[in-house]
């Protein structure tokens, strides 16, 4: 399953890769693959900007807008003016 | 009581004076570890708690009512340490969140193997949601290593965090600021067996999430719900709208004429929150409120034959209105699943808000027409 083509924030740096591999390991779409001590994106359409490579890069070879991927989150976010969110905080318990 | 809280973690998961009493421990936000706690082992960090990977009924009815209602919302068991089987020194230790449901998929899918489970306080939520909401975090992770004495309990470096936890979880941070290592497990606790056994090498497979029919159906009820709770105010405004005249109320046009808009609103939200949830991959399109929209517009079209005398103004209304619904009960299934990004949703919203104000508008004129008597 994909969704929107064309949209995802994700771009690797090649000068800054070392080709750890970390970012192939995080991935829970197999967007990365590594060859020549170096990754590359494989399908950038297939990335929900989940944000786990960039998180994991030591290098700081990536880069991806990640956030709160659902539809009230953002709608609350175009109503406030600020960035999505679901209306809690980290303390807040609810997964909303 | 008391005691049971301190052990196994010295936290309450969420205020209030915790476990002090059976009626305490009932009431929401506080979940005392009775269930899952089983005995204690004793260690060079003090005594931890033993939990068991058996499930038994209690967890499995858990289960149940959290795919059903808000009850998920205080689903938690208590941060800290624990055991499961007889770990030493030399155990795995397995990351988790204290969303109980994780930890009981976690501890389940340890079966005949002895190992630690440390698990971070979440406030209740899940790996994957608490990652993203920052509570499942690398800040966390440290905390609860020093909290724990967890250096003391095992004599390696080594933790194992599942996949999806990497969204909050930095490894070069955990490593610089703890000297642990971080080894990222699978994403699917059933395979940790299958990990461990193959070198803690995951492959391709284990990293890669799914999303198939069952993973999608048991996220309807709560699809559905949320919007249902609406339902008491649709159904008034319908009520109101047919029986309310010029000339007074009258009850039996009230109800005449509701019905069939009582029945579609049930017949939007049931295409959009629970078909296209469970269709999602065979129904054309991308965009889920596309998606949502077709199949809110079969489903109108189906549920509209019943009703064949509707004026032409109604007719239109419920054309205009109802695959609407249906489209946007679709489109929060986007927070749901496991591919939708943020850029998507956001490119997507921007047209369907539009669409959505357009259709509002024409719909309310669909209506004004038929009070007003000309169609």
């Amino acid at each position: 399953m994909k969704y929107l083509a064309g949209v995802s924030t994700l771009q690797l740096d090649s000068g800054r890769c070392t080709g750890c591999g970390m970012c192939a390991e995080v991935c829970p779409h197999g967007v990365f693959a590594i060859a020549d001590a170096m990754a590359s994106i494989t399908d950038k359409d297939k990335c929900m900007e989940c944000g786990a490579c960039e998180n994991n890069c030591a290098f700081g070879a990536i880069r991806v807008a990640s956030g709160v991927g659902c539809a009230s989150a953002i709608i609350n976010g175009m109503i406030t003016g600020g960035e999505p969110t679901c209306g809690c905080g980290p303390n807040d318990s609810a997964c909303c | 009581m008391i005691y049971l809280c301190i052990m196994a973690g010295a936290e309450k998961t969420n205020g209030g004076s915790c476990c002090a009493s059976e009626s305490a421990s009932a009431s929401a936000g506080c979940r005392c570890p009775q269930n899952e706690v089983s005995g204690y082992i004793n260690t060079k960090a003090g005594l931890i708690a033993k939990t068991s990977a058996q499930l038994y009924r209690n967890d499995y009815w858990g289960e149940i009512k959290s795919r059903l209602s808000a009850f998920r919302n205080n689903y938690a068991v208590v941060a800290g340490l624990y055991a499961v089987g007889e770990p030493s020194e030399d155990s795995d230790v397995f990351v988790s969140a204290n969303y109980k449901l994780s930890f009981d998929k976690l501890r389940s899918a340890l079966a005949g193997i002895s190992a630690w489970i440390l698990v971070l306080d979440t406030k209740g939520v899940n790996v994957w949601c608490a990652a993203g909401k920052g509570t499942f975090s690398t800040e966390e992770l440290i905390k609860k290593i020093s909290e724990t004495n967890i250096d003391l309990v095992v004599r390696h470096k080594k933790l194992i965090v599942p996949q999806l936890g990497a969204v909050g979880i930095s490894a070069y941070k955990v490593l610089k600021a703890t000297g642990f290592r971080v080894l990222f497990g699978p994403v699917y606790a059933a395979d940790i067996v299958a990990y461990v056994n193959n070198g803690y090498k995951a492959t391709a497979q284990m990293r890669t999430i799914r999303f198939n029919i069952t993973d999608r159906l048991v996220l309807t009820p709560m699809e559905m719900l949320p919007i249902l709770k609406w339902y008491p105010v649709y159904a008034a405004a319908v009520l109101i709208f047919f029986g309310v005249h010029g000339t007074g109320i009258v009850f039996r046009d009230a109800f005449y004429g509701g019905a069939p808009f009582l029945f579609f609103g049930l017949v939007s939200v049931f295409a959009g929150a629970f078909m296209t949830p469970v269709l999602l991959p065979f129904i054309p399109f991308r965009a889920f409120s596309l998606k949502g929209w077709m199949v809110g517009l079969m489903a109108v079209f189906l549920a509209i034959q019943s009703f064949s005398a509707l004026p032409v103004s109604l007719k239109v209304f419920v054309y205009l209105f109802f695959p609407a619904v249906s489209s946007f009960a679709a489109l929060q299934f986007t927070g749901s699943t496991t591919f939708t990004g943020m850029s998507g949703v956001k490119k997507e919203l921007k047209y369907a808000v539009f669409a959505y104000v357009i259709i509002g508008v024409a719909s309310l004129i669909s209506l004004i027409i038929y009070k007003s008597g000309v169609l």
